[in-house]
Order: structure tokens, then sequence, then C-alpha cells
């Protein structure tokens, strides 16, 4: 017997260990660790291949790009030149076709200005609030209703299309944050009045659905009004909706109020600061940053309601396809016409959602 | 008067006075405004001559709704015709929040599963369906999928007895006969009995540690007790199979194309944002309890039932709850597309036949508001109940 644990003679060669890197090694650890796994896997992709495989041939290999009329369209595919052909109105609605560049510098103008907000890295970030909240909707404003510096005037029944949804999604995200925030602060208050007011304000529209909301704005608000007073379609529809959404943002709002320490707004007061300045100046900033993706999430909820508009008969993205629909030319279009709209939606609530997760991780200090 | 600097400063600048002076104006704005919209809505009433009050609810309606859960004749009067739109909210509610529960938890799961294609599928359907406004989805259901159905003539059909078809989906209806009741009774028999049961299992594992198989029973008693009721009082129910008559079917249940589009885009769009509220929720639980669980000796599958999904429900269920009134509220987008549903009958054909548009909005308001109120306060009774006790 050899008491020496030493070897002397050389081990069997062994086979090579699995593959743990590369692309074999991948799929083995993702998709076929076991067999339950892989059953899973395989009827995954089964089910993907069966679901997506008709779904590509119909929107994009089978399709009918090119042309300006039904005679474009072969009919084994999607026919995407029911979108080009009336693509203009579906972004400016019936807007006058000479003063479409209004739209376009309005759109433009939107566009750089939030860019500026939402690139983390662009200075003076408050002025550029001040002028997104105040600025922007005057300027907009004068530019899309014309009227003045030989501007002619485009009435609001003929905004449509995009243009219009971006138009109530602005005014209503503009209108509800602010009214938010008061109705938040509102709900805080130490006056009963002004606290049990905001209380019922909030509780009332959040729990009512947004149609009878604009409902209410299309057919109860004209008989509230003195008689002389004409209140259009749009501006009643926008009131509406700026309140039902204010309630929301302001109980996001009121979240991040909680989570600020009690002791922040003693100090503010030990200060001998007022309330509007203890509010501005040390409450609000911390709380508003904290609900940064909930007031985004709200915005996206937003955007997305705007589409409702159509039951009361305002023309936007989503009616003005709707209308293209019943345009004789272009019976049977409902698939190519339901599915852009979708896509329109989807592109812009997307990547508010991305921007919002992205902000979340940048603000997350882990407290 | 005990804070003697309180007399120098001067009474505008105390704040107890401040507030009085401004909740005094409020009260009178608010007031004032009040008013104001009363008289105008008075004066612009009286123009139109429009009669204010309630006794319209009694009178004829005259118009027919294609789906009725209950009797619906012709000299119906427009309190019935709320009824009808209620019970049919109601009704795609219901249907909706079973179905977008079920989708919403298996995606929810699905997204944590290991499986990479599973998870990532999972992730897409969120990202997909939450984005995409609901009232898109239910055009897109109604018009660009089921419109686009055969003919009745040429329905799809499986085993010949379902049928689907641009009218609807068309089903085999149960005609219960004599002696059904028996299976009825035996299944409230077995709900109850299995509740005693699981009370009782309870009681004895709190005092013994020794566990009953109650999940296991119950399910057998709950399929088991109606089946044999069934069998023993001779099988008492027949089906009636609908039939092609002419242009359309004849028997059968026909659910309507536009209850379809709308329930399955409320299903589809609300089981997307549940989804994300069961991941939340399962993650929110540290996985230090479940190690923890491990390391004392308890099974994966007690872990999970006892540790892991109690703690994620205290997450879950508010969010859900509120998820489930966002669907209700949702329905009303119904008057989309004709499925008649409260906003679409009672807000929608009624008051343009009756003009009463105050009472009409304020009563559909006032529906959605009480739903509302009302789980909003057994939620608040379900939180207290299940809140960290802390020590």
């Amino acid at each position: 017997m050899n008491d020496s644990t030493a070897r002397d003679t050389l081990i069997a060669a062994r086979p090579a260990p699995d593959i743990r890197h590369g692309l074999v090694g991948w799929l083995r650890s993702r998709l076929f660790n076991g067999p339950v796994n892989s059953i899973v896997s395989l009827l995954t992709l089964a089910l993907l291949v069966w679901a997506l495989t008709p779904m590509v041939q119909w929107a994009l290999i089978n399709a009918d790009w090119l042309g300006d009329s039904r005679e474009a369209c072969s009919g084994e595919g999607a026919c995407w030149v029911f979108i080009s052909a009336r693509f203009e109105t579906i972004v400016y609605g019936f807007y006058p076709v000479a003063e479409r560049y209004r739209v376009d510098i309005t759109l433009a103008l939107m566009a750089v200005t939030i860019a500026w907000l939402a690139i983390p890295r662009m200075p003076a970030k408050k002025w550029v609030v001040v002028f997104a909240l105040v600025g922007f909707p005057i300027i907009a404003w004068l530019l899309l209703v014309g009227g003045v510096f030989d501007l002619p005037h485009v009435p609001t029944r003929r905004w449509g299309g995009l243009m219009l949804t971006l138009t109530v999604a602005t005014v209503g995200i503009v209108g509800s944050l602010p009214l938010g925030v008061l109705l938040a602060l509102g709900r805080r208050s130490q006056m009963p009045l002004v606290r049990s007011l905001c209380i019922v304000f909030i509780e009332f529209w959040r729990g009512v659905p947004l149609i009878t909301v604009l409902f209410m704005a299309s057919v109860m608000l004209p008989l509230f009004v003195p008689n002389e007073v004409e209140f259009n379609k749009l501006l009643r529809a926008l009131i509406g909706i700026m309140f039902f959404w204010s309630a929301y943002m302001a109980e996001v709002v009121r979240g991040g109020l909680q989570a600020i320490p009690k002791g922040q707004e003693e100090a503010a007061k030990a200060l001998g600061l007022s309330y509007w300045r203890r509010m501005g100046l040390i409450i609000l900033p911390q709380a508003l940053k904290l609900v940064i993706p909930g007031i985004v999430n709200t915005f996206i909820a937003l955007f997305k309601d705007t589409s409702l508009v159509l039951i009361i008969g305002l023309f936007d993205l989503l009616a003005i396809i709707r209308a293209g629909l019943t345009d004789s030319d272009w019976l049977g279009f409902a698939t190519e016409g339901y599915v852009f709209a979708a896509l329109m939606f989807w592109v812009f609530c997307f990547s508010m959602s991305r921007y919002s997760q992205h902000m979340e991780r940048r603000l997350h200090r882990g407290h | 008067m005990s804070n003697p600097s309180a007399s120098h400063v001067p009474l505008w600048r105390r704040p107890a006075f401040r507030a009085l002076i401004i909740q005094a104006l409020l009260l009178v704005g608010l007031v004032a405004l009040i008013t104001m919209m009363v008289n105008n809505a008075l004066t612009n009433l009286d123009e139109r001559g429009i009669t204010t009050g309630f006794a319209f609810l009694s009178e004829r309606a005259g118009f027919s709704i294609p789906q009725t859960l209950i009797d619906f004749p012709g000299n119906s009067t427009y309190g019935r015709t709320f009824i009808v739109g209620l019970l049919n909210t109601l009704l795609v509610s219901a249907m909706g929040i079973v179905a977008a529960t079920i989708i919403g938890f298996a995606v929810g799961i699905a997204r944590l599963s290991p499986n990479w294609l599973l998870a990532r599928l999972a992730a897409a359907y969120v990202e997909i369906f939450r984005n995409i406004p609901l009232l898109v989805q239910i055009l897109f259901w109604y018009f660009a999928v089921l419109q686009a159905l055969p003919s009745p003539r040429q329905s799809l059909s499986l085993m010949e007895a379902v049928f689907l078809n641009v009218r609807g989906l068309v089903v085999p209806a149960p005609i219960p006969e004599a002696g059904f009741g028996l299976t009825l009774a035996a299944l409230a028999v077995a709900v109850v009995a299995s509740i005693a049961f699981a009370l009782y299992a309870r009681r004895l594992q709190e005092r013994t540690g020794r566990a009953l198989p109650v999940y296991w029973c119950g399910t057998a008693m709950i399929i088991g007790l109606p089946l044999l009721a069934f069998v023993i009082s001779g099988a008492p129910l027949s089906w009636e199979i609908p039939e092609l008559k002419g242009f359309n079917f004849r028997g059968g249940i026909t659910v309507i194309p536009e209850l379809m589009a709308l329930w399955l885009a409320l299903s589809i769009y609300t089981a997307s944002f549940i989804a994300e509220i069961v991941r939340s929720g399962i993650q929110s639980v540290p996985s230090g309890q479940v190690e923890a669980s491990r390391a004392i000796g308890l099974s994966p599958n007690i872990t999970l039932r006892k540790v892991v999904i109690p703690q994620a429900m205290r997450v879950i269920v508010p969010q859900l709850t509120s998820q489930y009134l966002n669907l209700i509220k949702n329905s009303s987008l119904a008057t989309a597309i004709g499925y008649p549903d409260l906003v679409a009958v009672f807000a929608g054909t009624s008051l343009n036949q009756t003009g009463q548009a105050i009472e009409i909005i304020a009563i559909t308001m006032a529906v959605y508001l009480t739903i509302s109120l009302v789980v909003s306060a057994f939620m608040n009774i379900y939180n207290a109940r299940t809140l960290i006790k802390e020590r």
C-alpha cells in the first residue's frame, strides 16, 4: 500500500466541459437547460413563426407601397397606398394647404423644446420650462389660429389629424400639470374648506370615465354659460380633458409630496419662508423630481386618451383615418388604417415610456 | 391672548385670520359660480323648451336595443333603458375582468420565466398593447377583424355546433330539464362544505400543526359532487344546437360582435397592465424571504404559497383593483362601436331623444362614481387588514 497521496499515473482524459460561452452556450443556458425549458422554447418558437409569418407577409412582403390610387393595390397584402395617398390629411387635417407651413413651424418649435427638456445636459432648464408652459402655448396659438400679423385666420374646426392630436395632448399636459400641482397642495392644506373642495374635485374626476366627461363638456357645458358666450367644440373638449387629467396628476404629485420628510418643511418654516416660497423653493422641486416617472406615465395615458375626442366629433389622428375608411373610393382598408393609427400612437407612447424608464434609473438614488 | 407677541402682529398677517379670509372668499366665489351656472342652465333650458326633472324616466323610449339581458318590450320606458344599459356594462366588465386577470397573470409570470424567449415574448406583449390606445384596439377588433368574417352562410364552424360569422359567435344553448336543480344543489353543498373544511383544516393546523390537503379535497368536492348528482339524476341537460335558417342562425346563444370586440380589446389591453403589476409584485418580495424559507426546510411549493404569494399580493391587490376600476370605466368606449352599454344606450340614444342632458349625464356619472367609491371603500378595508403589523 502506497501511503503517499500523490498519484503516479495520469487520469483518463475527460470530455471537454460543455460550452458556456458563444451562441451555443447562450442558447443552452437560456433556452434549453432542461427538458421542460426546451419544450417551452420550442412551443414559443412555433407560436412566433405561426403568428409572425403571415403578418410579415401581409404587412411587408406582399404589400403595395407605390402608387396614388386604388388601382395600385394588388390585394395580395397590405395596401399602404391607402395611407400614403392621404398622408397630408392625416398630418394636417383640413388645414388650408397654403397655410400648412405654420403647422410645420409650430411642430418644429415643439420638437426643439421637448428635446431641450428631455436631454439632461442642456442648460437653462428652468427658463425652458417657463417657455414651454407659457411662451410656447401663446406662440402656437397665435401661429395656428392666425388673425394677427397678416396671418389669415384658420378656424379650429379645420384643424385635424396628427396636428389636432398633438394640440389636444399639449394643451392637456400644459394645463393639467400646474392645475394638478395646485390640487395636490390644496389636498394637503391646513384649511378644511380648501382641503375638502380639492378632495371632492379629485375624487369626482377620478371616479368617472373620460367619455362621460367629454359628453358633459359637449352637451352640458353650453347650458351652464350665458347664451351669448360661444364655446367652440375644441375648447370644450380641452377644458374637460384638462380637468380630468389634473385630478390624476394631483394624485401623482401628492405621492411625491408625501415622500418628502416633514423636517424639510419645518426647517423652511424656521427660516421664515412664506408658504409659497416653502413650496416653490423647498418642497416642490424635490417632490416633482421624485415623481417624474409617474408624471410621464400620466402624460402617456393622456396622449392615448386624446383619441376619445373622436366620439364627440373632432377629427383627430384616429378620426381622420376612420373617416378615410368610409371614402367610397377606398372601402375595405380598415386593417391598414387601424394598423397605421396604432403604429403612430405606439411610436409616441413607447418613446415616452422608454424615456420615463430611463429617468427612473437616472433619478434612482437608492432611498 | 396667551401669546404676547401676537398683539404686535397686524391682523392681516396672522395665519389663522388669513386662512379664514381665504376660505370665506373661496366659499363666496363657489356659491356665486354655482348660482350663475344654475341660473344660466334654467334660462337656457327654458329657451329650448326642455322641462327639468326625472319624469322622463317613466316615458316610453320607443327604440330597440340589440342585446338585452332582461326583457325589453317595445313599450319600455327610459328608466328601463337605463337598467338594460347598466346590465350590459356590468356584463362586459365582468367578462373583461375575468379574462384580463387570467391573461395578465399568465403574461406577468411568463415575464419572470428563466426561459429567455418566453420572457421576451411576454415583454413584447406588454410593450405593444399598453402603448396603443384602447379605442384604436376596439376599432381594430371590430372593423378590421370581426367585420371581415364571412356571412352566416359561409360561417366558420367548430364541430357543426359553434359558428363564427360577421353577425357574431353562435354557441349551443344549454336547456336544463326537470331534475337539473339537484346538480345545482349539489354544487352549492360542495362549495359550503369546502369552505367549512378549509376553516376546520386551518384550525387543526393552528392547534396541532398537521396540514390537511385542503386544495385537493376542495377541488374534488366541487367538481365531483355536482358531477355525481348530474349522473344519478340521469343527465337532465340538453343542448340547443344553432341551425342556419335562411340568412341567419336560429337557436343557440348569439354573442354579438360588438360584445366580442369590446371584450377582446378590454381584456388584452388591461392584461398588459395587470402583467406589469404581477411582475413588480412578485419582484417586490425580497429574495431573502425565499432563501430564509428554504433554509428552515419549507418545500418550494409551500414557499411559494405561504411566503411569496401572500407578500406579493399585498403589493398586487390594490393596483389590481384600480385596474379593474379602469376596465369598468373604459367599457364606456363601447359607444364607439355601438355596443349597448350604459353610455351608448342611456347617455347616447336616450339623451338625444329626450334632450335631458343634465339629468342623464348626472345619473350616468353617479353610477360610475358609486362603483368607484364602493370598490375604493372595500380596498381601504383590505389594505387595513393586510398592512404589515409593526410592533
